[in-house]
């Protein structure tokens, strides 16, 4: 009996899908068999019911057959529920009337023996026509979106997608959280970029600025995201916004404090810099910091830390900005879509002391290189060594923490392309003699191969064998003094060994290290290697399996910025999507409460993660906020009475199912 | 000037070497090989040897069978084992030499070498008495390797022997060294018998 | 205090006899009991497994089950090439089902089950682990002041398992250098191969390693060299004198074994800790007996 007190009118139809299923199942014994299970009055085998006269099909038999529920064995229902469930609908029939049973994924492909797939086909139909007979009209739910967005991140792909989405002028904000004290991210650090050559700073300062004055963007700095709580369309968001202990209203970055400083010269280390440079503790991280605002670092300032000072930057500072009792404060915005974009992490050379980093002097990153390549780095533009002479043999060490399983096995898709720029420009700017040590030569992107026959028409000397060691011990003469690279040369034939005055390590990107707390903050999932996931890795790059939040950039994996600009914009495009839609269709899974049976336990309300549920004190029983109930089924399973069933899986539903397949 | 061909037909390899390879114990990731070169650089002996431990992987998987098992290359091998630590796709290149070595043994005019015979004399050593005697097993040594190293050996020998060090008369056995021949002869045992055609004389290891 | 089984191996009697002598003395002192394992045969070394793995491995084997069967007690084996040895067999049996196998068979044939219970373990990692660095630093009673040190691990105890310490960055000779009171001194080729059975067989590539090591210690001003295996004490003690006359460079240094070393911190006498067996006598800086 179905749920209206009409007797069923089932319709069956089983899909060849070509071969797929039809050279893995006995397709027309099949049908025979559904043919004959009660309630159904139609049983037809179709090549590919997704097809366009697939559909037709089934429309046609809905109308003149009066069925009132379809079933279709065919693939998985994240491919087609949703087709299907049109098709019925545009046949006038609910479309909540149509259930779909998976003999593709579920059985044709994974069963070998014929008979036995055949078996299990017919068992799930079986349970599939079942449920369809108790199943009941729903309606789809629709829920509004906010068009305000969360860009999580300021670097290249956070700001691109913070503008994309603000140059839309839907007339909503984008709130941009960066925890440093600058937008700019890794890409500030960089000095020049391949295969251009272009200065980094000089592309990025204007977009960095463009999003300072963007009326629709509102920059949250040295912030950082402490909870997101709701769903697609309605999320709602607690930022927390650390202490810079200067007032970021007044402060208009004159600079005047930090000369004024009782600490003469700067002492401590700049994690701009990776360390390399000193400030003091009163600072702005580089001269092009956006938002050009000082802010002090409490453990290393003195009246902070001890309470003592002379306080000569509050005397300096015109504005008073300076309020040495600011503490965090905690925001909450709502948004309607988040955007990911928390950029990478330099593989950690310490791990490979093979190479001597932090043990041999003058052995360093490729990130540090680029500091002290760079004309706001701690040597203005000149990379020189220790003792401040410059090198005359330099070696770029490619693949250091990747394409090993000691460490990372991925190839980090962007060190070769960046370690041929840097040895042009150390050879730029010192005129040394520069030696790359590679496995592969990795140059895919546009201009980038061009970009590799130009190093090698320098006079590069490109060695292809991975370095085993990196030591001072010398064996010669030649060698005393030098840092002592040991290789096999593979296309020469002959184990080498190469003194240099210089290492660089070409460091592989990993994800930053707290992205587990971020992503289970977010309700997200990470691959093998760290980095958040996507929902398709062909066809939906920028999506996760949580709707309305989006990754872009190099927290999906590593890439160069052409990609990652990509990434954004496409990530701004789907977000902006939503918000011009103004709706999210949820579906009308929701829970439902039979008042007669609730005892008013209140086990339920706890349960829900969504806070759903609220216990009516008068009537003694609970109640379901429709709005807020996303389905998810805990509170009908953890209910001691039965008193809450979930549209479209009632315990009937489920019930008639398992019945069905035993 | 002599000029030698070097070209490499199919029908000059082994096709089923690579495969052998790889069944033993240690060989299974051999198709992982990216030719890095990483073994060879950190061998401390990879300068001494005709074909690296690079080489070594690679020309074992394309079935140069004559070429690896006739290298100097297994035998100048000391089982470091700073190759298999350093591999960045974890490929046991030591166990890989102790099977080129086996297999030279067994397959190929590996007496050229002197490494080979003193390693089979070690064996049968151990299979006689459990255990080895220095003083003896340094003679058979001395007598491999021809009368300049012996003589060379001498005074190292007086100097551990006025040390204490060395106990010319003694030999060290087990007890009961009838309980390890047992043991190993049921390894043997269980083996299928060799082929009867293409067999160089005994199995290694059985030797008086 | 614990006690252990203990598996001399081959060397141990014979050149490498300093080595038990030390070994035994210290282990005594420490009120730890070594009971030698019953019957031990050869581990084969890296010799057998180049004849023939199965029976290589069922012969490293034979020890582990004797040790099982005598009371499953760790098994203390000095000698890095037993203990690579040793440790190789066990790891190849957990990880092989068809080797394991052919063990069983075998063993079982001969009345020796295994069942890859019991732990090989190295004394310079018993040392360390099991009585400690508090314990041992109290049984220290003349600090070996100005004693310059060349830690040499080799490499059995590093790799391929790094049971015992780091294979890229080890600290634990260097941390028993420091508790014996001497100064272990830096220099780059503490775990470099020192050539192994190479100078028995290819002599001039053994020699070479040797005098590479040699030659680091020597610059790193090292006073000694103390190593943990026979087979690295002899390549680089016995050849001195004819690698100084090849490449007339002085490259005569004392090297002893930890345990030598730890014995004299703990104010033994050099007859018992067989110093007067080495070539070359490391000189102390300050006289025996009494606190320094």
């Amino acid at each position: 009996m179905t749920a209206a007190g009409e007797a069923p009118r089932i319709g069956v139809y089983v899909c060849d899908c070509g071969f797929n299923i039809l050279g893995a199942i006995d397709v027309p014994e099949v049908v025979r068999y559904a043919g004959g299970l009660e309630g159904v009055v139609l049983a037809k085998e179709y090549k590919y019911m997704c097809s366009d006269p697939g559909q037709d099909l089934i429309k046609k038999d809905i109308r003149e057959q009066r069925l009132n529920r379809v079933v279709v064995a065919s693939c998985t229902p994240t491919l087609h529920e949703r087709t299907f469930r049109r098709v019925v609908s545009e046949a006038g029939l609910n479309p909540f009337l149509f259930n779909m049973v998976n003999v593709r994924e579920g059985v044709a492909w994974v069963t070998e023996d014929k008979a036995r797939a055949t078996e299990k086909a017919k068992a799930l139909i079986r349970a599939g026509v079942r449920r369809v007979a108790l199943q009941e009209p729903l309606e789809a739910r629709s829920e509004p979106v906010n068009p305000n967005v969360l860009v999580i991140g300021g670097g290249i792909a956070g700001m691109h997608a913070a503008l994309s989405l603000a140059n839309a002028n839907s007339g909503a904000k984008v709130h941009l959280v960066e925890r440093e004290p600058s937008i700019g991210g890794n890409m500030a650090r960089f000095d020049k970029t391949f295969p251009t050559l272009d200065c980094a700073s000089c592309i990025l300062t204007p977009k960095m600025t463009e999003v300072k004055i963007h009326p629709n963007i509102h920059l949250h700095s040295y912030a950082e995201v402490v909870s997101v709580e709701g769903y697609v369309g309605n999320f709602d968001v607690t930022i927390e916004h650390k202490p810079r202990y200067v007032n970021e209203d007044l402060c208009i970055g004159c600079l005047k404090c930090v000369e004024a400083c009782v600490y003469r010269d700067a002492r401590f280390p700049n994690a701009f810099d990776l360390g390399l440079a000193k400030r003091k503790p009163i600072y702005i991280p580089f001269p092009q910091a956006v938002p050009t605002k000082v802010l002090i670092d409490p453990m290393d300032c003195l009246y902070l830390k001890l309470g003592k000072c002379k306080k000569t930057c509050v005397d300096a500072c015109e504005k008073g900005a300076i309020d040495f009792a600011q503490a965090a404060v905690r925001a909450q915005v709502k948004v309607g879509t988040i955007i990911v974009a928390t950029g990478f992490k330099p593989f950690d050379a310490r791990r490979k002391p093979q190479y001597g980093y932090g043990t041999l002097p003058n052995v360093f990153t490729a990130l540090e290189m680029e500091r002290f390549l760079s004309p706001t780095g701690p040597t203005e533009g000149v990379p020189s060594l220790k003792d401040g002479s410059l090198p005359r043999k330099v070696g770029i060490i490619h693949c250091v923490g990747s394409r090993d399983r000691n460490t990372n096995e991925y190839c980090s898709k962007v060190c070769c392309m960046y370690s041929l720029k840097l040895a042009h420009l150390i050879r730029e700017r010192t005129g040394a003699e520069v030696y790359d040590f590679y496995i592969d030569m990795r140059t895919p992107g546009k201009g980038y191969e061009e970009f590799h026959e130009k190093l090698l028409a320098e006079g590069l000397k490109v060695i292809r064998g991975r370095v085993a060691e990196v030591t001072t011990s010398a064996l010669t003469r030649e060698e005393k003094g030098h840092l002592i690279i040991r290789v096999e040369d593979t296309l020469a034939g002959f184990v080498r060994r190469i003194p240099v005055d210089m290492v660089v390590l070409s460091v592989g990107l990993e994800p930053q290290s707290d992205t587990q707390q971020l992503r289970r903050m977010l309700n997200l999932s990470c691959g093998r290697e760290g980095f958040l996931q996507e929902l398709h890795p062909k066809l939906a790059p920028v999506s996760t399996a949580t709707d309305g939040i989006y990754i872009a950039g190099a927290c999906q994996g590593p890439k160069d910025i052409p990609e990652t600009v990509a990434q954004a914009g496409s990530a701004a495009a789907e977000a902006l999507a939503l918000v011009h839609r103004g709706t999210v269709e949820v579906q009308p899974y929701t829970a439902v409460v039979d008042e007669a049976v609730c005892s008013g336990c209140q086990v339920c309300v706890g349960m829900c993660p969504y806070d759903a549920i609220t216990y009516d004190a008068d009537k003694g029983v609970v109640h379901v906020l429709e709005v807020k109930c996303k389905g998810c089924g805990v509170c009908a399973a953890a209910c001691p009475s039965s008193a809450i069933d979930q549209k479209h899986f009632r315990n009937a539903f489920v019930l008639a199912e398992v019945a069905g397949v035993i | 000037m002599r000029l030698v061909k070097t070209v490499k037909y199919e029908a000059d390899l082994d096709a089923t070497f690579a495969e052998r390879v790889a069944a033993q114990p240690g060989g299974e990731r051999i198709w992982d090989c990216i030719q890095c070169g990483t073994c060879s650089a950190i061998c401390p002996v990879s300068l001494y040897m005709d074909l690296t431990p690079r080489r070594i992987v690679g020309m074992v998987r394309a079935g140069f069978r004559d070429e690896v098992l006739n290298a100097v290359s297994p035998w100048i091998c000391t089982s470091c084992y700073a190759c298999t630590v350093e591999c960045p796709e974890k490929i046991r290149i030591t166990d890989i030499m102790y099977v080129i070595k086996r297999m030279a043994m067994k397959e190929s005019g590996h007496h050229r070498f002197v490494v080979p015979a003193i390693e089979e004399a070690f064996v049968a050593m151990v299979r006689k008495n459990g255990r080895l005697t220095e003083s003896r097993m340094g003679i058979k040594v001395a007598a491999k390797s021809g009368l300049r190293s012996a003589l060379g050996m001498v005074p190292i020998a007086w100097k551990l022997w006025r040390k204490g060090r060395l106990r010319l008369l003694r030999v060290e056995r087990m007890q009961n060294p009838e309980s390890l021949r047992g043991v190993l002869a049921a390894v043997e045992d269980r083996r299928p018998a060799p082929p009867r055609t293409g067999s160089r004389g005994s199995p290694a290891g059985v030797k008086a | 205090m614990k006690d252990y089984l203990y598996f001399p191996g081959c060397s141990l009697k014979g050149a490498g006899s300093p080595y038990e002598k030390s070994l035994l003395a210290v282990f005594r002192a420490l009120g730890i009991s070594l009971t030698e394992i019953p019957d031990w045969n050869c581990c084969g070394a890296t010799a057998y497994l180049s004849v023939d793995a199965d029976m290589g491995t069922v012969l490293a084997a034979r020890n582990l089950a004797l040790a099982e069967r005598a009371d499953g007690r760790d098994i203390v084996a000095p000698c890095s090439g037993c203990f690579l040895a040793l440790s190789k067999a066990k790891a190849m049996i957990a990880e092989y089902p068809d080797l394991r196998a052919k063990v069983d068979d075998a063993l079982g044939r001969g009345g020796l089950p295994y069942e890859g219970r019991v732990a090989v373990r190295h004394p310079l990692e018993v040392l360390l682990k099991d009585v400690g660095p508090d314990r041992l630093r109290k049984s220290v009673v003349r600090p070996l002041k100005d004693f310059r040190v060349a830690p040499y691990y080799g490499c059995a105890i590093l790799r391929p398992y790094e049971t015992v310490d780091s294979a890229h960055v080890p600290t634990v000779l260097e941390e028993l250098t420091r508790i014996a009171g001497a100064t272990p001194v830096d220099y780059p080729h503490k775990a470099r191969c020192c050539g192994g059975m190479l100078t028995t067989g290819v002599q001039s590539v053994g020699l070479r390693l040797a005098e590479i090591l040699l030659d680091a210690a020597k610059s790193a001003e090292a006073d000694a060299i103390v190593t943990t295996c026979p087979l690295c004490q002899y390549n680089l003690e016995v050849y001195q004198d004819r690698l100084c006359r090849s490449t007339r460079k002085d490259l005569r240094i004392p090297v002893m074994y930890f345990t030598q070393m730890l014995g004299l911190a703990m104010g033994m006498d050099e007859r018992t800790l067989a110093i007067d067996q080495l070539f070359r006598v490391p000189v102390l800086a300050c006289p025996a007996g009494g606190r320094a």
